[in-house]
């Protein structure tokens, strides 16, 4: 009997350690999109938020939303500080998932932030581009994007595509047809989005749908695709640091931001602020762009930008031509219908 | 009797403290009980907080739905006075101010929207957009200021779904899972084609357990013999091969198929050169194009090579026990190898191959990573859904009313099964 219940007691102290290692007490969890980004973001912002002594746990995902809706429902917030983009930010604000941001305890100049007013919710921190890319070495350089995508008569072979109907749709419009300035109000119609998936449906069976930001790359790397999409600084860090002969096509790119977003509930609300008050430092966010070509939604960050990376930044002149700017907001009220359809589509 | 009769009337039987022999048994036997109970316990407690009460919970969650009961009191105590035939009165429109004006202050404009937009498609950018514009309203009448707001709310579909949402408890996501609805009238139809997907992912679901099922005993029967039959020492061999693959974690080997499966991989170059491909698409097993990544064809491959164990091993258990003397006794009256292999061997490893099937059909119906990593869009199965459902939509209705269909189906079968084979004939052993 003695033996068992020590058995027990070291049974249940082995399970208590567990559970402190997995979550201590005063560690910050930050979650962001993994991959070249969230490298770039370790170097940038987290380890000098370590070495000025403070402690963080980091984890990844693929802006699986749900996930802090359902951590904020149950009142069980695990984590701290979310990167999400724009859609998310606002249906997350809507839906009551993220604190309201008090810009004067981040000790910040709302003005001074590209975006800092698309919501009430979250805190800009970059400019990123959803654009598709080819490997010069296999490919020939498409006139435009659509020719890229659609046409699989000139270019056969499989297209990697994001798991999602954001920028899809938009793009599957443009290249039926639809004005740029026309494609939301097409799309807000339920002919629109039938429209836009009947295009699709000419490319269904020749489209890899991904899910994981370093997915486009990859595929693309391994020769299962023809063409690409993704972030453009997964392609970037693919050409720059793994010297792939990459060529991102900037035609029709759809850019967006990225937040920092606090999700309601978190015991660690202040931590929150103070290190997302941290990671918006004009000079940090700058720091930031040594590591992936995003541009840093913070005014006094330009400065310091190193010049090298002007080109690849998805605001360089050349690249902004034929830019799509999508519409934030009507993802933010349309998202959740449209990517069901999305779904249900995906699964016929 | 005897003895009961010859004893005087009080004089019971009694140990030698005192106690009727009855009652002190009935003490001792319950003390055994206790004992034999406490050490199932934690086994028992195991099972009900980790199986028991998630089902319980995953089936109220299929019809449990307060997110417009517990926002819109007032508006759901107005509607009550409502006949349901022209727009609303006044009085719920006020009432629908009020709620809105509390539900925007809240954040929970959006979750009814949510809620009323898996009936009305498209009225949740309606809902949040109202209730950022609802504020600015503060003098009666309310009915034109809100219906000149969004149009939506001056028709009487949009009220009916409202009083139709009222209660907390819906049939809504069961019967968005068997692709139907309910009408505005309350009677209940199917959904538009577009949106008919649920019975198809049944049906496929279930299709793709049953070919997996039925290749894994095609491939797994003679391999089975085979180890039962051959030499101790070619059979521990043979069994090595059978095992290891057992041991490895299926995402390593779902993971290998990936790399198998891919245009230049191993596997395609090899069914691409010997024709395989070419007979695969003639039979419309793939999608046309000489590949097999991303095809139904992998996801069955890849599933079948992970079950192929265990349909094997309960059968190869149960072949080890057949006497060879039956098949001489076959022979000897006369049978052919064939005629006495049907006849005489094959029946008696039926609870082996109905274990076998079992095991495998139930565990594939399951299946979630293997069709998610190497299969398309259009070889998900239910399991596939259901994640999507809870990370990615949020929708633990939809997500538990899809659990109810697959808990159901797993039963139904299992009685079918239990009618065709019967449960006590089974062995894994």
């Amino acid at each position: 009997m003695k033996k068992l219940s020590l058995v027990l007691a070291a049974a249940l102290l082995a399970g208590t350690a567990l559970a402190t290692t997995a979550r201590a007490a005063d560690e910050l969890t930050i979650v962001s999109w993994g991959g070249a980004y969230q490298e770039s973001q370790r170097k940038a912002f987290f380890e000098p938020y370590i070495a000025a002594g403070n402690k963080i746990t980091e984890a990844e995902y693929s802006g699986e939303i749900a996930k802090v809706r359902a951590m904020v429902e149950a009142n069980a917030v695990t984590w701290d500080v979310v990167d999400v983009d724009t859609q998310m930010a606002l249906a997350g604000c809507a839906e009551g998932s993220f604190e309201t941001i008090d810009w004067g305890k981040l000790g910040l100049d709302k003005a001074k932030f590209i975006g800092g007013d698309v919501t009430d919710c979250a805190v800009p921190n970059i400019l990123y581009s959803t654009v598709a890319a080819f490997d010069t070495s296999k490919t020939a350089e498409p006139a435009n994007l659509f020719e890229a995508l659609f046409d699989t008569a000139k270019y056969p072979g499989k297209r990697a595509l994001q798991k999602s109907p954001f920028v899809n749709l938009e793009w599957a419009l443009m290249a039926d047809g639809v004005a740029p300035e026309e494609v939301y109000k097409v799309l807000g119609t339920n002919e629109g989005v039938d429209r836009a998936l009947k295009k699709l449906d000419t490319i269904k069976k020749d489209v890899v749908w991904w899910t994981a930001g370093a997915e486009g790359p990859q595929l693309l790397a391994d020769g299962q695709v023809v063409f690409a999409t993704s972030w453009n600084g997964r392609f970037y860090n693919a050409i720059k640091n793994d010297k792939k002969p990459f060529k991102i096509i900037w035609d029709r790119q759809a850019p967006d931001w990225d937040f920092w977003a606090i999700p309601k509930g978190t015991p660690k609300i202040e931590e929150a602020y103070r290190f997302i008050s941290f990671a918006s430092d004009a000079q940090r966010m700058a720091d930031q762009t040594k590591y992936i070509s995003y541009g840093p939604a913070n005014m006094d960050s330009e400065a310091g930008i190193d010049p090298a990376i002007l080109p690849d930044l998805p605001s360089a002149q050349d690249n902004l031509k034929t830019v799509f700017y999508p519409d934030p907001q009507f993802w933010g009220d349309k998202g959740d219908e449209l990517r069901e359809r999305f779904n249900a589509w995906l699964a016929q | 009797m005897a003895m009961a009769q010859a004893l005087p009337h009080d004089a019971t039987m009694r140990t030698a403290d005192g106690t009727p022999l009855k009652v002190a048994l009935a003490r001792a036997e319950r003390r055994e009980k206790l004992k034999a109970f406490a050490l199932v316990s934690p086994l028992f407690a195991f099972i009900v907080l980790s199986f028991v009460f998630p089902i319980l919970v995953m089936l109220y969650n299929a019809a449990h739905d307060p997110d417009v009961a517990d926002n819109m009191p007032l508006t759901i105590a107005a509607l009550a006075q409502w006949d349901g035939k022209d727009l609303p009165s006044e009085e719920v429109y006020a009432a629908f101010v009020t709620d809105m004006k509390a539900a925007q202050q809240n954040r929970q404009v959006a979750l009814i929207g949510k809620r009323l937009n898996y009936e009305i498609s498209g009225i949740r950018s309606k809902v949040i957009a109202t209730g950022r514009k609802v504020g600015a309203l503060d003098q009666p009448p309310f009915k034109e200021a809100v219906i000149a707001i969004d149009p939506i709310w001056g028709e009487t579909e949009t009220w009916a779904t409202i009083e139709r949402s009222s209660s907390a408890y819906t049939p809504f996501y069961m019967l968005s899972m068997l692709d139907m609805r309910q009408a505005v009238d309350g009677s209940v139809e199917r959904q538009p084609q577009e949106r008919r997907i649920y019975i198809d992912v049944l049906k496929r679901t279930l299709g793709i357990s049953l070919l997996v099922t039925l290749m894994t005993l095609i491939f797994g029967y003679p391999v089975a013999y085979l180890l039962a039959t051959s030499p101790q020492k070619t059979a521990s061999i043979l069994m090595i091969f059978v095992l290891l693959p057992f041991w490895t974690s299926l995402l390593v080997r779902t993971t290998a198929w990936m790399i198998l499966m891919q245009d230049d991989g191993v596997f395609s170059q090899f069914m691409s050169i010997t024709g395989i491909t070419w007979l695969l698409n003639l039979f419309g097993q793939i999608d046309g194009s000489p590949r097999l990544f991303h095809t139904r064809f992998a996801t069955v491959v890849a599933m079948m090579h992970i079950q192929l164990p265990f349909t094997l091993l309960p059968i190869y258990s149960v072949m080890k026990t057949i006497s060879p003397n039956y098949m001489r006794a076959a022979k000897s009256l006369g049978g052919t190898p064939f005629y006495s292999f049907v006849r005489v061997y094959m029946p008696q490893t039926l609870p082996g191959v109905a274990a076998g099937c079992l095991l495998t059909f139930i565990l594939s119906l399951g299946y979630f990573i293997t069709p998610a990593l190497v299969g398309g869009p259009s070889d998900q199965m239910i399991s596939g859904f259901i994640f999507s459902a809870t990370n990615n939509e949020n929708n633990w209705g939809k997500a538990s009313a899809l659990g109810v269909i697959l808990l159901i189906a797993t039963i139904i079968l299992y009685y079918v099964y239990n009618k065709l084979v019967g449960i006590d004939r089974m062995k894994l052993g």
